[in-house]
């Protein structure tokens, strides 16, 4: 039996397993994107508490909407509007939202390891919608089941992850993911982006600064954008990035013609991708995001659903329920 | 009268290590020899323990005046006793920064008034330590500083460093520079390498500390002057030491027990991890313990750096650096050094005793006439570190909750034992 | 706590003849097959459902559309009990909208998990009618939900349980009374 699940931190921690249920138990939440009526009493009367202390609505918006279609309530908390701004502590925060009694906690965060911090500190399942620099185990469980459903399987294609890897949490958790499922995983961008100690993320993992190198053979190719909002540095110039790294229609053809495009947005339409690429049949970012929804109700329907995960077990329910 | 009965004296001065008994009148020893008699003197029975010189710790944070929701002098102090630690020298980084006579004066009236153990102030290099303009150091030195130095950041510029070590040099004091360069820190909050990658936290290079070592023994060759390293942790750095020391610069370094305990791979999202500078990786830390034991390192120095536990309490990246230091110095020392035989006992006190005061160019000794400063040790008495115990207001400390084998037993300053039974809590197997 | 046979209620033979007499009547009492579908509840309901399509299309020549419908999701009784049971996925692939369905399963007890099987139809659609198939009615309605076609009728207790193995889930044909002693 898989070993139940508190928290959703990180892919690192993961088993094959354990990725393999999630991505499963996705299916069923895709096909109900197609009802007409999207509203389930799953997790009626239980409440999610949304906490993004860094911009994004993109992924807050899926979260709420995946709690909401269960049929739970959100409490949404935005920095920009928070006391946060007014030097109250992480701790201090999530604290005041316990108060509140929620089921669950989704959290984006701007420090690695936040997530964990407050999992540490509060009885109460926490997801990790991206922290820091770290993980962003939501996307590459969605980007995952968009492989699995695009190619048929999920093991040992090889991959190539195009961008700014090193401020990229989308990156590493693509890599613990995909490794896991013996992926041969090819990093490309500017020198400075992909250091050297990136390799021992994950078995056979090879750097290249050039892009014919990395596009040559690929079967997925997932694009970054440039995080100027992490850097210590001043980022790269436009025009340099697009000379380079650019994934251009021509360049796409370097890879073989079946080839999946993908990227976790938002995508600068004519910087990291052509839109000519964007738009293409290749990729397939609409599909990431119908799969964003179903991956986060599973999750959100197995980790604040049901019994806390310490509360002992009762005897088997009645029977002739259905099996 | 104090006689210190059956312990093992070890005297790297005299590079004695026997049984032998210790008699103090006074503040000073009266005699050391075999079997001595003191009917009137209060007996404390060695047995089974050493009786080393008293430890100086070169380096510490007492965070007054100023910061005293951190720590101050008392608390600090009384931490340092129960490590054992008979004089601590604390640095300059204070509110405000101990740059002028009367907070050197401020701080030394208080330790009177309040620490049992000696404290030693060092000054700043610099008004304010903004490395702009020469702090008042002749003024300093009269009301009582030991050594000089910017720390929490390196001396601003070599042209600065220049000055600032010829002008010690003339007065006597040695000068001891943070080494870091600041361009390459830029935000970082761990050491660069494969585990700050995959922890996703921004990495400092090992580079940033060698970069400015290197300045200072440039600076050094330049002025002929005396340079300390403080906490230093890379084997770039002691590559640089190595080196000036052959060519006869008057250079000499420290390291903390947490560089020579502790790497990078044992970081996790604990602030109690999150010093500077970080810990560095494997091969550093050998690099270190290598340097300790062949005399390339003179002193062992805490860097005992109290942060009050809220501020701590945070995300790794909001956290302070800083770990304290005084109470697992020397249990840290015998576990990770001198049992699994990487250096001698004797080598681990002269590494905090005799080097230290080397530095400070005074002497530490166990001999007639001389000041009754005396740390008594077990070498194999198993304990439990717990940080709620500790005197210090601060709780910040990836070592609570160890267990060693091997502890300060009792501090002497100036014939008076200031601190006795320590490290009592017994570990688990042990007899009671 | 034992778990013990007490009798079998139907044969692998009796099975077959009772689910033969069931499709009759449900074509009977429909007017023909025309905008009939049947809607197999996960599990047993299953293959139930895909065996009286097969028995229409023999006896009357027409192609039933079946459906495989999982009510875990609808469950009323979830939340307060342990982890979350594994969710399957449902699996109509023609429109439920004016459609005569009828929901096939196993057996029929306190009736929830019909009321959730309705739930989620009505999520998918707005079907004609909806009538309910069972092998094994036991009685202990909880809610007033009642069957259309019944295999057949068994009177139980509360400590009773109905067992039924088919051939596709469990590789072997039989339903049997087993009672728990404590």
């Amino acid at each position: 039996m898989l070993q139940r699940l508190q928290h959703m931190l990180d892919i690192e921690s993961l088993t094959v397993e354990q990725i393999s249920f999630i991505l499963d138990q996705s299916k069923p939440f895709q096909e109900f994107q197609r009802h007409p009526l999207k509203k389930l009493a799953t997790l009626r009367g239980k409440t999610v508490a949304v906490a993004f202390f860094e911009a994004s609505t993109r992924t807050r918006i899926s979260f709420t909407t995946a709690a909401s279609r269960l049929g739970a309530d959100t409490m949404n908390l935005q920095a920009e509007s928070s006391s946060l701004k007014k030097g109250e502590s992480l701790i201090d925060t999530v604290r005041t939202l316990e108060a509140m009694r929620p089921d669950g906690i989704v959290m984006r965060h701007s420090s690695s390891g936040a997530a964990a911090f407050v999992a540490q500190r509060i009885d109460v399942p926490v997801l990790n919608a991206g922290d820091g620099t770290h993980e962003h185990p939501t996307q590459a469980l969605l980007d995952a089941l968009t492989i699995r459903d695009r190619k048929q399987k999920l093991d040992g294609w090889n991959v190539t992850i195009l961008g700014d890897i090193l401020h990229s949490r989308v990156a590493r958790s693509n890599i613990h993911l995909l490794s896991k499922f013996g992926a041969r995983i090819t990093l490309c961008g500017p020198a400075m982006w992909i250091p050297r100690e990136l390799e021992s993320l994950a078995p056979g993992l090879r750097r290249t600064a050039r892009i014919e190198e990395a596009l040559d053979g690929a079967d997925v190719i997932i694009v970054l954008r440039t995080q100027t909002e992490r850097l210590h540095e001043p980022p790269l110039a436009a025009g340099e990035y697009i000379l380079e790294y650019q994934l251009t229609a021509e360049r796409l053809r370097l890879a073989p013609s079946d080839a999946l495009v993908m990227h976790p947005g938002p995508m600068i339409r004519g910087l990291e991708i052509d839109p000519a690429v964007a738009d293409g049949p290749q990729c397939a970012v609409l599909e990431q995001v119908t799969n964003g929804l179903a991956v986060r109700m599973a999750l959100l329907y197995h980790l604040i659903g049901g019994a806390p995960v310490d509360a002992p077990h009762p005897a088997k329910e009645r029977s002739n329920a259905a099996d | 009268m104090l006689l210190i009965k059956n312990g093992r004296v070890m005297d790297p001065a005299s590079k004695t290590d026997a049984a032998l008994d210790v008699l103090v009148d006074g503040e000073r020893i009266a005699r050391v020899g075999v079997n001595l008699a003191a009917p009137d003197a209060e007996i404390f029975d060695a047995a089974g323990l050493v009786v080393a010189p008293g430890f100086i710790d070169l380096h510490c944070h007492l965070r007054e005046p100023g910061q005293e929701l951190s720590e101050t002098i008392e608390t600090g102090t009384r931490a340092a006793a129960r490590g054992g630690f008979t004089a601590v020298c604390c640095m300059p980084n204070t509110s405000p920064v101990n740059d002028s006579a009367s907070v050197t004066r401020g701080i030394v009236e208080r330790a009177a008034a309040k620490s049992p153990v000696r404290v030693w102030p060092i000054g700043a290099a610099s008004i304010g330590s903004k490395g702009e303009a020469l702090a008042e150091i002749a003024a300093m030195k009269n009301a009582g500083i030991v050594a000089v130095s910017d720390d929490g950041k390196p001396v601003a510029t070599a042209r600065l460093m220049r000055q600032v070590m010829e002008y010690c040099d003339s007065l006597g004091l040695p000068v001891i520079d943070h080494c870091e360069d600041q361009s390459l820190f830029a935000g970082g909050v761990m050491r660069e390498g494969r585990h700050s990658v995959r922890l996703g936290l921004k990495g400092i290079p090992a580079q940033t500390e060698s970069i400015c070592v290197g300045r200072d023994v440039e600076v050094a060759r330049l002025t002929g002057a005396r340079l300390h390293i403080a906490h230093m942790s890379t084997r770039g750095s002691l590559e640089y030491v190595r080196t000036s020391r052959k060519e006869g610069l008057r250079v000499t370094c420290e390291v903390t027990p947490h560089h020579f305990t502790l790497t990078d791979a044992d970081v996790r999202y604990d602030s109690n991890y999150k010093m500077n500078p970080p810990l560095a990786s494997r091969e550093d830390r050998d690099a270190l313990i290598q340097g300790l034991a062949d005399g390339s390192i003179d002193a062992i120095a805490t860097d005992h750096a109290p942060h009050h536990p809220a501020s701590k309490d945070v995300e790794f990246d909001r956290a302070p650096f800083g770990i304290t230091g005084f109470e697992t110095a020397l249990a840290l020392g015998l576990s990770e050094l001198v049992h699994p035989d990487r250096l001698s006992l004797m080598r681990l006190v002269e590494l905090l005793t005799t080097g230290p005061a080397g530095v400070l160019g005074i002497e530490r000794k166990i001999a007639e006439g001389e000041i009754a400063d005396l740390t008594i040790f077990s070498t194999d008495r198993s304990w439990t570190f717990r940080a709620s115990d500790s005197p210090s207001k601060s709780r910040n400390t990836p070592f609570d909750r160890r267990t060693f084998r091997g502890a300060p037993v009792a501090t002497v300053v100036a014939g008076r034992v200031v601190c006795k039974e320590l490290a009592a809590t017994p570990a688990p197997n042990s007899h009671r | 706590m034992r778990v013990v046979e007490k009798r079998q209620l139907l044969s692998a033979q009796e099975i077959d003849r009772t689910l033969q007499r069931v499709a009759h009547e449900i074509v009977e009492k429909s007017g023909g097959a025309k905008d009939l579908a049947f809607i197999g509840v996960r599990r047993r309901g299953v293959p139930l459902s895909q065996r009286l399509a097969r028995a229409v299309k023999g006896f009357a020549h027409v192609d039933v559309p079946v459906g495989t419908l999982d009510i875990t999701l609808y469950r009323d009784d979830l939340s307060t009990v342990g982890p979350q049971p594994v969710v399957q996925s449902t699996d109509i692939d023609f429109t439920v909208d004016d459609r005569d369905l009828v929901i096939v399963d196993d057996v029929l007890y306190t009736g929830r998990t019909i009321r959730a099987a309705m739930n989620g139809l009505f999520d998918l659609g707005r079907p004609k009618r909806i009538r309910l198939c069972v092998l094994i009615d036991r009685g202990h309605r909880e809610l007033p939900v009642e069957a259309s076609f019944i295999g057949s009728t068994v009177q139980t207790s509360d400590t009773e349980i109905v067992e039924v193995r088919l051939q596709e889930i469990d590789g072997e044909e039989r339903v049997m009374l087993i009672d728990r002693i404590p």
